[in-house]
């Protein structure tokens, strides 16, 4: 080996341990746990598929992947309708470097909130005697208080929009201050219209900003747990509060069958992505 | 380019988007300082700081005090690795060396493996080896595996942006390479590296689904947050929230104000060329 070769090794090496040891291994941990067998008390090494045909024989654990897939599925349409206008504004439509960025820094600053504390900040928004039900009596909209607002599956939509669409917002900003004005000049120059430079230009460079944002949202939302428990009450379910539920009653080995399901298909998923679009030259 | 009708409804969204971030978090704020009597929605029932001052009493929900400076340790150790860490693999991803791509997939994967994964992962591993989870062993790795990637993932923007020049420069008047790098290369990344700091020092702090099984018997701040969500009913909550979004604010504050200190000086410009970013 080159001496270079070996210092940058060195340099490279604290990254590839603690990868290693944090992720590589427990990963592995759980795929072996999913295999044991285990009773009220304790883990029993073994290798048994009790886990995975209890979990993926019953109705309940189909119908879970199904809703998360949903809740992943809804709110990326959601984040990227809204995500890719806010980011489109930014970048094409304020004028000037410094208005630009202050903007953006505004758009960034209720990021560094908790993510618990800006759910628990739609409570007094949507609760039987908030804020939105208040303004809707007042506007003789409804007459009595609205009873999904909170504690639904569109309290927790609600939810992960408001924390997750930056992450959809951030890499399409930046692609798109990457794309060269000298095209849409063109564009424009050739006749196109405000729709087709969006579609036949911006779209198409634009793309792997999009796909990154993707993944950001998707394996957000795909993981989640607390979201889920806190704004639908414990009225809906996804594959991540099914684990921590298993984590809670010490059932590791059915909890680890469902992380190795929740893996895959967060895996399959990223493939799919990965294939749509190119990240690489983003990276 | 968009014509006015579309500035115009282009404006009015972004405007909606920032009140529908802001609201929320604005409103607690409010909330918060809610009179003794008050309760968890307006109307406000007088005005005072009844609720902050019961953050600080010992009470039912547990130790707020104690979960508070764990989690600024805890953040703290997470900070200082990653910045030396990403720092680091930064540098070394800058050549070829051999496993490099291999190496790369891995800083990926581990920011794609959702984290109630890495936290059960973990939790099994301290259990079956039969080591005390804790938020200083467990707990730091695993919140590691989240905020690595993000640092080094900064540091290639930063470097592939970086002139190489300066350090040509640097060699060509007989630098060594630990002089090039503490005196050329450090003080002209030194803004994006206190902006990892800052960057991880707020994931860190605020992180609970990867803490969640791996911090041991000592709960760190925002998992005594989400305890409280379920058995707490008055505006202590929105004082909590309140008085941590508040530290954060500080703590970037003084991180910006570090980094404006830390601006690479005039003279290392040239008068015409490229600044160097």
């Amino acid at each position: 080996m080159r001496r270079s070769a070996l210092f940058s090794w060195l340099q490279a090496a604290p990254l590839a341990l603690v990868l290693a040891v944090f992720l590589l291994v427990p990963m592995a941990m759980l795929v072996i746990v999913s295999f044991f067998d285990y009773d009220s008390y304790s883990l029993i090494p073994d290798f048994v598929l009790t886990n995975y045909r209890e979990s993926f024989s019953s109705a309940v654990t189909w119908r879970t992947f199904g809703k998360t897939l949903w809740f992943a599925g809804l709110t990326w349409v959601i984040t990227f309708g809204i995500g890719f206008w806010v980011a489109y504004y930014l970048a094409f439509v304020v004028r000037g470097d410094m208005p630009r960025m202050v903007l953006f820094v505004l758009c960034t600053v209720p990021f560094w909130t908790s993510n618990l504390i800006r759910m628990i900040a739609w409570v007094p928004f949507l609760g039987r005697n908030g804020l939105m039900n208040s303004a809707l009596i007042g506007m003789g909209a409804i007459n009595k208080p609205l009873e999904f607002l909170l504690f639904s599956d569109f309290a927790v939509v609600l939810a992960f929009v408001h924390l997750y669409t930056l992450f959809m917002v951030v890499p399409v900003f930046n692609t798109m201050l990457r794309i060269d004005r000298r095209l849409l000049e063109a564009a424009r120059d050739a006749g196109a219209g405000f729709w087709q430079t969006l579609w036949c230009v911006i779209l198409p460079l634009t793309k792997p900003g999009i796909g990154i944002g993707s993944i950001f949202v998707v394996v957000l939302v795909m993981g989640d747990f607390a979201t889920v428990r806190l704004m639908s009450g414990g009225q809906s379910a996804s594959v991540g509060l099914m684990i921590s539920n298993q984590i809670g009653l010490m059932q590791y080995p059915a909890a680890a069958a469902n992380a190795v399901g929740l893996l895959a298909m967060v895996l399959l998923l990223m493939a799919a992505i990965l294939r749509a679009i190119d990240i690489r030259r983003e990276l | 380019m968009p014509g006015r009708l579309a500035r115009f409804l282009l404006t009015g969204l972004f405007a909606l988007f920032l009140l529908f971030l802001y609201g929320p978090t604005l409103t607690i704020a409010v909330l918060s300082f809610q009179g003794p009597d008050g309760g968890l929605t307006f109307p406000m029932n007088g005005v005072s700081l009844h609720w902050f001052g019961q953050l600080f009493a010992t009470q039912a929900v547990g130790d707020i005090g104690a979960a508070l400076k764990r989690s600024l340790a805890l953040a703290a150790m997470v900070t200082a690795t990653t910045v030396v860490v990403s720092l680091a693999a930064g540098m070394a991803f800058r050549r070829r060396f051999p496993g490099a791509t291999v190496l790369f997939y891995l800083t990926l994967a581990s920011l794609i493996v959702p984290s109630i994964l890495v936290s059960l992962g973990i939790g099994l591993l301290f259990n079956l080896m039969e080591w005390e989870p804790a938020w200083y062993s467990s707990a730091y790795g695993a919140q590691l595996t989240w905020i690595l990637p993000f640092g080094l993932l900064i540091m290639f923007a930063v470097f592939n942006r970086f002139d190489r020049a300066w350090e040509e420069a640097a060699r060509d008047m007989g630098a060594t390479p630990w002089q090039e790098f503490v005196h050329v290369v450090l003080p002209i990344i030194a803004p994006s590296v206190v902006g990892i700091a800052l960057f991880g020092f707020t994931l860190s702090f605020d992180e609970f689904a990867r803490t969640l099984m791996t911090a041991g018997n000592g709960n760190t701040l925002p998992l005594e947050i989400l305890g409280m969500t379920t058995t707490v009913t008055t505006p202590v909550l929105y004082a909590l929230g309140t008085a941590s979004t508040a530290l954060s604010f500080v703590v970037i504050g003084c991180a910006i104000l570090g980094m404006r200190g830390l601006r690479p000086v005039g003279r290392l410009r040239p008068p015409h060329g490229p600044e160097a970013q």
